[in-house]
């Protein structure tokens, strides 16, 4: 195991293809310094293109960085390859010897690094345990399914005491949806026991906030927020978090900033004074194109017939839809010009509607940013 | 308008795809619900004309359209894989039904701008389809259904090979879309319980080749008629536990018991199997009447929106939905309440075939 450190890096794929001023320019990725810490679960999570797998890559050695360096335990590794940083990876396909008995396959890594048999055959016989395989530990590959198939992959990463971390990336693609419960399980469990460097890369919020402890949303080749699930669905970052986590994401609302207040039109909603004045500072040091809008969660918004809710007065909105979601009803609102997505457990009534917006679960963004109660 | 499949049934060889149903489809959103290999697809293509039923016969209007040829049905197919001509431009792709059909020049650019406008790829209509997005390709696809104005437009699971965020937009718009198109009949077949929930004016439940329900989306949705059906129609998976009746009582196997009333109170003694959707489960009491269960959590799933507790108790295992972000620890305890007026009540799992 080790710790993962990286410094000034970032990335720029040599022109392929396209050959467009606006590409060659482009970074693939830029993350300046980084660290993947010893024992972590973190998930990668972005859509296509934005520079998780590159992020990955470097991390593993198949790519060595056109910027900066990387370390690992101190020990500079930039231009090792992954068998020399013993990191081991799982992909969207399991990659065994179908001809090889479980056995064979889980042994493979070890007889590699010339490990005595005895010793191969305890360490095989525990990761198979660990993994529930050791049923079929004298079956050949070829014969198994998917998830077991996936299971020997990362089986083969478990057996090596020496690894420094496990990538995954998109492992459950191929999985059957019902397997995929049980393999998240797994995997949550061998980071309990074992506390290994976990990395996972997805495209999918599920996958991501249901395995790690530590998601990094990306976009652009940047990383845009590093945090809990909890962190990443209370208080995104950046406008792109709020949005691309939760469905549908966080309803982000154009606004003026006052001192104590902000307004959509002439709707004035009240806000934090501290966190006003944070965000009118920071409004100062940019240009006047800088946009200033608050994101509110359609989880944390409620409709009443009521114009009055805890003492706070509501929103007159008119309701524009209402989509039945089964376990929950979606209606659709605006008011002063603005549009806003409420989810709510009980239909609406008709007849004039109020939206109550609670100050302590409405965040301030300027240009997209977070402002945040420390300025 | 109205497509009636009356006694419709497909055998191939000693194979029986689809069991003798009886179906009404109703202009507007109808949906058709069910796993991989219930019948669904084939459904599609008997209503198509892409296959022949071996019993039955279709009704268009109280025509019968049986034995027309796929060529002259009014129907529009859309398929998961977004389907166009690699080489055309968007507006060809859409423009192509209209020219097999021999329009005016005039005639097919009005349409396919009308028709573009409305799924928002007015803008791209001079790209070629890898120049688009997946969402975009599909909406093309979509386009090219729509543009002919065909009475049936069939849709097999249309969303679901793009990523969550597209399917999220799409999902929200197909609504809106086909509420507008007031001279047609759609058929939308999909496995997610979500997508019937909010896009079916009416479902159609199926598995194994038979149809087990079908009715209005609230009745459906609301009452499902078999422990099979409510399955189909939840996600998470429907909490099932035994339980028995006796004297207006009702205990859960190995846990919890609690007094039958309202409409649990017309139950005669014996056993049934009790099950609960996931949403209905919460972490605090609602009212007075809610039901206590001392559970230990096994596992969370996080969905982005939602928080999905395994839990397991008296041998049985449970999903509770609870809305937004939260973490439990695995192996803690964790009490749950419910109403018992959200029950759904049905035969004791040994009966369950004759259902």
């Amino acid at each position: 195991m080790a710790e993962i450190i990286f410094k000034q890096v970032a990335h720029r794929y040599k022109s392929t293809r396209k050959t467009n001023v606006e590409a060659e320019q482009e970074l693939a990725l830029s993350i300046g310094d980084f660290c993947w810490q010893d024992g972590g679960a973190y998930a990668l999570l972005g859509p296509s293109g934005c520079g998780k797998s590159t992020l990955l890559n470097i991390t593993s050695g198949l790519l060595a960085p056109s910027q900066g360096e990387v370390f690992f335990d101190g020990v500079n590794v930039t231009h090792l390859s992954t068998a020399d940083r013993n990191i081991a990876q799982v992909f969207q396909f399991p990659v065994i010897y179908d001809t090889m008995t479980v056995r064979n396959n889980l042994a493979f890594p070890l007889r590699n690094r010339g490990m005595k048999e005895p010793e191969v055959s305890r360490r095989v016989g525990e990761i198979a345990e660990m993994l529930e395989l050791d049923s079929v530990l004298n079956k050949k590959a070829r014969g198994l399914s998917a998830d077991q198939k996936q299971l020997i992959s990362l089986g083969r990463g478990l057996v090596r005491k020496d690894v420094s971390a496990i990538l995954f990336d998109e492992p459950l693609t191929v999985i059957d949806p019902h397997q995929k419960f049980k393999l998240r399980r797994k995997l949550k469990e061998i980071h309990r026991h074992l506390k290994l460097t976990l990395i996972y890369v997805t495209h999918d919020q599920s996958e991501a906030l249901t395995f790690a402890d530590q998601v990094l949303v990306m976009n652009n080749g940047k990383i845009l927020q590093q945090g809990t699930p909890e962190q990443l669905f209370e208080t995104p970052a950046h406008s792109f978090v709020g949005h691309f986590i939760g469905s549908p994401g966080m309803n982000f609302l154009s606004c003026d900033l006052g001192s104590e207040n902000v307004r959509i039109a002439d709707t004035v909603i009240p806000m934090d004074a501290q966190l006003c004045q944070h965000g009118l500072l920071q409004l100062a040091a940019l240009d006047k194109n800088a946009t200033v809008s608050i994101g509110i969660r359609p989880e944390y918004l409620q409709l009443s017939s009521e114009p009055e809710l805890n003492g706070k007065s509501g929103i007159a909105v008119t309701l524009e839809s209402l989509e039945n979601y089964d376990a929950y009803q979606m209606a659709t609102v605006s008011f002063s010009g603005a549009t806003v997505r409420v989810k709510t457990r009980q239909s609406p009534k008709s007849g004039t509607l109020f939206l109550h917006i609670p100050e302590a679960k409405t965040r301030l963004y300027v240009n997209n940013t977070l402002v945040n109660e420390n300025g | 308008m109205s497509l009636v499949l009356e006694n419709i049934s497909l055998k191939v060889g000693a194979e029986t795809h689809i069991y003798p149903s009886d179906i009404n489809l109703e202009t507007g959103m109808n949906v058709v619900i069910g796993p991989t290999l219930s019948g669904k697809t084939t459904l599609l293509r008997l209503i198509a004309g892409l296959d022949k039923p071996s019993s039955g016969r279709l009704l268009l209007n109280g025509v019968d359209i049986t034995s027309v040829p796929v060529q002259q049905r009014s129907v529009a197919i859309v398929y998961q894989q977004y389907i166009n001509y690699p080489n055309m431009t968007v507006f060809d792709n859409i423009a192509s039904p209209l020219r097999i059909a021999k329009l005016s020049k005039m005639d097919i650019a009005r349409k396919v701008e009308t028709v573009a406008e409305l799924l928002r790829i007015k803008e791209y209509l001079s790209r070629r389809p890898d120049e688009l997005s997946g969402g975009q390709q599909q909406r093309t696809a979509l386009a090219r259904a729509l543009v002919k104005g065909a009475g049936i437009v069939l849709l097999d699971e249309p969303l679901v090979n793009l990523d969550y965020k597209l399917r999220e937009e799409l999902r929200s718009e197909m609504r809106k879309l086909f509420s507008q198109q007031k001279e047609t009949i759609a058929l939308y077949a999909t496995t997610e319980p979500l997508e019937a929930s909010l896009l079916g004016q009416n479902i159609i439940v199926m598995d194994e080749g038979s149809v087990i329900q079908s009715g209005s989306r609230d009745e459906v949705m609301n009452h499902p008629a078999t422990l099979r059906a409510a399955e189909i129609l939840s996600d998470p998976r429907v909490n099932t536990i035994n339980g028995l009746v006796v004297k207006a009582n009702i205990a859960f196997e190995g846990s919890v018991s609690f007094k039958a009333e309202k409409k649990l109170a017309d139950l005669s003694d014996g056993p049934y199997c009790f099950v609960l959707r996931a949403h209905h489960i919460g972490l605090a009491p609602k009212s007075a009447s809610a039901v206590q269960i001392q559970a230990v959590v096994e596992m969370t799933e996080v969905s982005g929106s939602e928080t999905f507790i395994h839990v397991t108790f008296a041998g049985v295992s449970w999903t509770v939905q609870q809305d937004g972000v939260h973490s439990h620890e695995i192996n803690t305890a964790v009490d749950l309440y419910f109403e018992p007026s959200d029950l759904m009540v049905f035969p004791a799992a040994t009966n369950r075939r004759e259902a």
